[in-house]
């Protein structure tokens, strides 16, 4: 199924150091940036053809599945380098993600750039080899695609967007409003640390610190997991807003309660100290490798166990539990035994965390 | 506003400007020491001091006994309600 | 983590919990009503809520949320004169992330920002130093704000930026001071709060003397207290013990900090660099007398306020805003007609929708506003 590596690799020099407003003007300065670097990278044939669509057969699709699963995302992190990735592997990684939760095995992206004029070429280089390197490691292709080079100021550098098309199995059922009362609750990991990561990598803030960004495409683990425990009812990846959103988003949808145990929730001690620091609730802190399960409790043991024994759900954890009332809220109970809300996110905790 | 976190002295990095290194719970930050500089606690010598950090100064040095102190108080407290329960219970079965 | 985790243990909790249960109905029982207890700092109020120790508390005692969040009391047209700031082209305006958000007349500093005026958030005034060391084509001004707890680090910033020769750096101050507003609370004749979790971080910085002075002159109970779970409960239960004894004294729960004289380096640079004001504006409380400090003339060079124009032309609340009213405990923030309905932390009227330390902001975010609204409408229909 997967579109076969290039087979005739063609090396173009490309020499230089900059991306300058020729580089997506159409000619023959961005046809040897596309060369040179996107096909190289990307090395895939459907790519390498450069029509001005990809093309991909139905009856392939149709064998894994009776549903496309399709999904877009813009990346627009700054820095555009953090301790643990890239705006590069961010956006392979979120866009996988967005198809894997849903049941969907993730097949193709499409890359869509908008460079800043004077952003160095090397930096370029380095975010697209971390692209085709998470590509490669999930098993995507990266088949089409768009340059744009805009004035200096006009945009911060690179931005990305990505668009995913994936294939959802027959009978999978996973969504938002599937929770019933006495499923569990469950993460694949510690929370908060893309956003705490991308604090420490800011340096306005000059915080020190080791901790790296969780981001990775998690389809492996997901597959392994819909494996163990095909009625899985609802499942997201938990960025912007942490796993205080997609919790409010799953409570909205069910119209259930979703009430966390504080205390389990899994929670590295250096994002606790920049949280403690700066007054952040980690519960709202982005992520980029985590996400949030809800599952019935019969296959809460199981399911958890595999996710233990994969390497992006070393440390899950069973966080709570769904109950009748009270109706679309998600409740937490302090370490105290106190109970408080968790409502959704006003403001900006921190921006361009993704 | 009065969000003060504790964290202890890992470096002296600048003792003219009074500026160290703290860390809190793996975290480092520059912070500035003057408040809980004096005679008997030279910059130098506030290597190891817990102290409270607060938009970037050291605001005061935690007094490790005075912690134990509250903390036994604590405990205390805890017997004492303990005992309570207990007399209230016995108090009940009579 | 050390001296946070073992401040925050559940066992040590449920015990004092229970103390204070046998307390409280034991001194409202002589009293003939619940007790009242005022917490009167930002700080507290956020921990309160954030580990749900209110709704935990017996119905035999009250937390009254008291004035001390400065970014609450922070009145409008100090906001428009940082907006005016803000907004010229020679500025970078810093500041605290909570004031950002806090309306004005017009806008708030984040509107601003995103009109294109230069704002930009710090931890530190130290940040904002470098940040002019780092931009000599412009000048950064921080805003300065808080109670004492903060006026010793922007002292000693400024007092650096003397030391390094900065010119392009000043302060816009805004700090003000705890014992003014205490005692203007104290005298108000319906204030009727039975005891104080007092201010630990200002202690911390003033020692215990102004709050003994407080304690002894308005026969009150007060307590010193530090702001983990444990601290605030222990502080409740020697406050009720007092109140059970007929006693009214200053207490100091958070020894491990607050020195009885309290920090002389942070105290000396205060008064190097500030002095009182005659009187300054609170939102909501109207101006009292020797509340506030400003930057003393040898330092006029770092005084933002003397080196640009500041209107602080005085801008009524709006009508409907009873932020006034909550700050001085006289209402709950759920007992304010526009609590929920036109305020909401999306689009607050006032500042104590704004600050996660303002009691609006805390009830809403923390509890449940269905219900709560609910609450007010009884209420509301009672008062007609």
């Amino acid at each position: 199924m997967s579109i076969p590596a290039s087979k005739s690799k063609r090396t173009v020099t490309f020499d230089c150091d900059v991306i300058t407003m020729a580089h997506g003007s159409g000619g023959k300065a961005m046809k040897d940036l596309i060369d040179a670097i996107f096909v190289e990278q990307f090395d895939n044939d459907e790519l390498a053809k450069l029509e001005d669509q990809a093309r991909i057969s139905i009856a392939d699709l149709s064998k894994i599945g009776d549903r496309l699963a399709f999904t877009t995302d813009s990346y627009v992190v700054y820095p555009l380098f953090f301790a643990g990735g890239d705006i590069g592997k961010l956006a392979v990684a979120g866009t996988v993600n967005d198809l894997a939760v849903g049941g969907a095995t993730p097949l193709y992206l499409t890359c869509s750039l908008i460079l800043e004029e004077g952003l160095a070429v090397a930096d370029l280089r380095r975010v697209i080899v971390s692209m085709a390197q998470t590509a490669r490691a999930c098993g995507v292709s990266i088949v089409t695609g768009d340059t744009k080079v805009v004035e200096r100021g006009s945009a911060d550098k690179m931005f990305i967007n990505t668009a995913g098309v994936g294939v959802i199995k027959s009978g999978t059922a996973i969504s938002a409003a599937a929770a019933r009362v006495g499923d569990v609750i469950l993460v694949n990991g510690s929370i908060g640390d893309h956003g705490a990561a991308i604090v420490a990598s800011r340096g306005d803030l000059a915080i020190e610190s080791d901790i790296e960004s969780d981001c990775r495409p998690l389809s492996d683990l997901i597959s392994n997991m819909l494996a163990v425990c095909p009625d899985i009812r609802s499942m997201r990846d938990a960025t912007r807003g942490g796993i205080a959103t997609v919790l409010n988003e799953f409570a909205s949808a069910s119209k259930l309660c979703f009430k966390l145990d504080e205390r389990s929730v899994p929670l590295k001690s250096e994002v606790r100290g920049i949280c403690e620091i700066l007054g952040l609730d980690p519960f709202y802190l982005a992520n980029e490798g985590k996400i949030v399960v809800v599952a019935p409790a019969s296959s809460a043991q199981t399911l958890l166990q595999c996710m233990r024994a994969h390497p992006d759900g070393r440390d899950a954890a069973i966080i709570g539990e769904v109950l009748p009332a009270p109706e679309s809220m998600v409740i937490v109970k302090t370490i105290f035994g106190g109970e408080k809300i968790l409502d959704m996110l006003v403001g900006d905790q921190l921006p361009r965390i993704c | 506003m009065c969000l003060g976190i504790p964290g202890q002295i890992v470096e002296i990095t600048d003792p003219l400007r009074n500026l160290a290194k703290v860390d809190v719970s793996g975290v480092k930050r520059e912070i500035n020491i003057a408040c809980i500089v004096d005679q008997d606690h030279p910059v130098e010598k506030c290597v190891g001091d817990w102290v409270l950090i607060h938009v970037g100064f050291a605001m005061g040095r935690i007094d490790e006994g005075e912690a134990r102190r509250t903390m036994e108080l604590l405990n205390e407290l805890g017997e004492a309600q303990k005992e309570m329960e207990a007399m209230q219970e016995t108090q009940s079965k009579l | 983590m050390k001296y946070v985790d073992e401040f925050r243990e559940p066992e040590k909790a449920s015990k004092l919990f229970a103390q204070i249960e046998t307390l409280a109905a034991e001194v409202s029982g002589k009293l003939g009503r619940p007790v009242q207890l005022m917490e009167f700092c930002g700080g507290h109020t956020h921990a309160i809520f954030r580990f749900g120790i209110e709704q935990m508390l017996s119905k035999n005692i009250e937390l009254i949320h008291g004035p001390g969040c400065p970014v609450c009391v922070l009145p409008r047209s100090r906001v428009d004169d940082c907006v005016a700031l803000a907004e010229r082209d020679d500025v970078i305006f810093t500041t605290f992330g909570d004031a950002m958000r806090v309306p004005g007349s017009k806008k708030s500093l984040l509107q601003a920002k995103a009109d294109g005026a230069r704002v930009k958030m710090v931890y530190s005034p130290l940040d904002a130093l470098a940040l002019a060391k780092q931009n000599p084509d412009k000048e950064v001004i921080f805003f300065a704000l808080g109670f004492e707890t903060t006026m010793p680090s922007t002292a000693l910033t400024l007092l650096q930026a003397e030391s390094d020769g900065v010119k392009n750096f000043s302060l816009f101050c805004n700090h003000i001071t705890t014992v003014p507003i205490l005692q203007s609370l104290l005298d108000a004749p319906q204030f009727s709060i039975d005891g104080f979790v007092a201010p630990g971080h200002v202690s911390m910085v003033v020692g215990e003397e102004p709050f003994e002075y407080i304690a002894n002159r308005y026969q009150r109970p007060l307590v010193i207290t530090g702001f983990e779970p444990l601290d605030i409960l222990q502080s409740i239960v020697m406050l009720l013990l007092q109140l059970k004894e007929g006693r009214a004294l200053m207490q100091n729960q958070y020894a491990r900090v607050v020195q009885k004289r309290g920090n002389h380096p942070g105290l000396s640079a205060m008064a190097k660099v500030f002095e009182l004001r005659d009187k300054f504006e609170w939102r909501g409380l109207g101006s009292i007398d020797q509340s506030g400090v400003k930057i003393k003339d040898e330092y006029a060079r770092y005084d933002a306020e003397r080196k640009f124009p500041v209107a602080s032309i005085k801008v009524e609340d709006p009508i409907n805003c009873q932020c006034g009213e909550v700050l001085k405990g006289m209402i709950k923030p759920w007992q304010c007609k526009v609590f929920g309905t036109l305020c909401t932390p999306e689009q607050p009227l006032g500042a104590l929708m704004v600050s996660s330390e303002g009691a609006c902001a805390a009830y809403y975010r923390f509890g449940n506003v269905e219900e709560l609204l609910v609450q007010k409408e009884n209420y509301l229909a009672k008062g007609k």
